[in-house]
């Protein structure tokens, strides 16, 4: 879990960089995609690379969302007969929102894949460059709101996760080492949820034109 | 101070189990828990009902036997255990639940004992250190730096109470496990059985039915002796190191 889930870290700190390159222009954006195609070429066929990439992607999905449903029913055996009266509720929200946050992220993620990578889903028309389906789709504020949604979801997902990843690993072995483990865990999180906001707030309000 | 006990009552380990409502009277706040409990029992033995099973033994807060999920908590509002929780952290008219540990490893006897005998068995797997028997040793013969010598003993001051197993919304014993780790493998007479240690200990309390960690922290804030989470963290790197045969 802690493994597929620093590979996730990676990836989304790639995407987020990525999205970026908006700022630079449509062209470069385009040409960033077009570059992530062409990536080890001709060492790889065309798209290789990204081939490469989706399927550890797909693998470490598979492992992660396989781990957690493993250890959601561990926990269903290991107390079948709950308390009559629940806890005084101690845990940050973000924690206990790990499980239902994963499953909402997974379903934003195949809508995700549909809208920008399939094309399967439209809005606001239909581009072949992947800055115009950018601009276009994020001139609707509700598409705004929904990528909003996801990328808190995501934010409060990392905030434990990044923690329980140096947990499982065995990077928390002091007062200190759980002091840094906690500023890596919310320095990722708001990286991430400034970084993917920036794009869709930009083209909303018009800065990006 | 006068109460109102909702008390979870089992007959016997297959029995089912539910919650009885037992008014009480004339309790004062410097009673312990368990004394306001004894003052129960023996009204109800007054009046030829059965009294409540409940464990204890020292009532010092330092053996680990008494342990009750009081209002949905481990050992009650404060961080103490049961025995040293006193009837002033309540207030008059107050309606208190009272429930057992609820983890498959740890079945209900009756009433609010349960069988604990499972931590046992981790212990048994690797919670020990071999060493020559006799005269004691001298105490400068083994030197052993001041921080270690203070992490060990934080690890050691779990009483095996079973709180953090009772708190984990996962029903898991790995803060029990994890201190036990840390406590004797800070230790140079732990060194030898460190890497065997935490992979059979790791392997029993899987096999008791312990669930798993979500590092949630539930269980360091429900226990009596404040052990905090790391102690887990260190259990995580020693058991990797050694599958990965990095010792």
């Amino acid at each position: 879990m802690a493994i597929t889930g620093l590979i996730f870290v990676g990836f989304i700190l790639a995407h987020m960089y990525g999205n970026l390159m908006i700022f630079a222009g449509e062209e470069a954006f385009d040409e960033y995609a077009e570059h992530l195609r062409e990536l080890l070429t001709p060492m790889l066929p065309y798209g290789g690379a990204l081939w490469i990439l989706r399927i550890v992607l797909l693998a470490s999905l598979v492992g992660h969302a396989y781990a957690a449903f493993a250890l959601w029913s561990r926990a269903g055996k290991a107390r079948k007969s709950r308390y009559a009266v629940s806890g005084v509720a101690k845990s940050l929200f973000v924690s206990k929102a790990m499980r239902w946050g994963g499953v909402a992220l997974l379903l934003f993620l195949v809508f995700h894949i549909l809208h920008f990578t399939t094309n399967t889903i439209q809005i606001n028309g239909d581009f072949d460059s992947p800055a115009a389906r950018l601009v276009s789709s994020f001139e609707v504020w509700w598409a705004v709101g929904i990528y909003t949604l996801a990328v808190l979801a995501l934010g409060m997902h990392l905030l434990h996760g990044v923690w329980g990843a140096g947990m499982t690993l065995g990077l928390n072995t002091s007062i200190a080492a759980a002091e840094r483990l906690r500023i890596a865990a919310v320095l990722i999180a708001v990286v991430t949820v400034v970084g993917f906001l920036l794009p869709p707030f930009a083209i909303l309000f018009g800065i990006i034109p | 101070m006068k109460l109102t006990l909702k008390i979870w009552r089992q007959g016997g380990p297959s029995a089912d189990g539910e919650m009885v409502t037992y008014p009480i009277e004339g309790v004062s706040e410097d009673m312990s828990f368990l004394e306001m409990l004894d003052v129960l029992n023996e009204e109800l033995i007054a009046k030829g009902e059965e009294p409540v099973a409940f464990d204890s033994d020292c009532r010092e807060g330092i053996c680990g036997m008494c342990g009750l999920v009081i209002n949905g908590q481990a050992h009650g509002p404060e961080v103490t255990t049961t025995c040293q929780l006193h009837m002033r952290s309540f207030s008059d008219g107050d309606e208190i639940s009272i429930e057992p540990w609820r983890a498959e490893a740890f079945p209900v006897l009756k009433d609010l004992c349960v069988d604990r005998t499972s931590f046992d068995r981790i212990i048994q797997a690797g919670g020990y250190i071999s060493a020559n028997t006799g005269a004691a040793p001298d105490a400068a013969a083994t030197l052993v730096p001041k921080d270690d010598a203070d992490r060990a003993f934080m690890g050691a001051e779990c009483i095996g109470c079973g709180a953090c197993v009772a708190a984990c919304p996962n029903a898991s014993g790995m803060l029990f496990m994890g201190a036990k780790v840390t406590h004797l493998g800070e230790l140079p007479q732990g060194q030898p059985e460190r890497y065997a240690r935490v992979v059979s200990m790791v392997d029993q309390h899987d096999a008791e039915g312990f669930g798993g960690c979500t590092n949630l922290g539930e269980c360091s804030r429900a226990c009596p002796k404040g052990i905090p989470l790391n102690v887990i963290s260190q259990m995580n790197r020693d058991l990797q190191r050694a599958k990965l045969g990095k010792h």
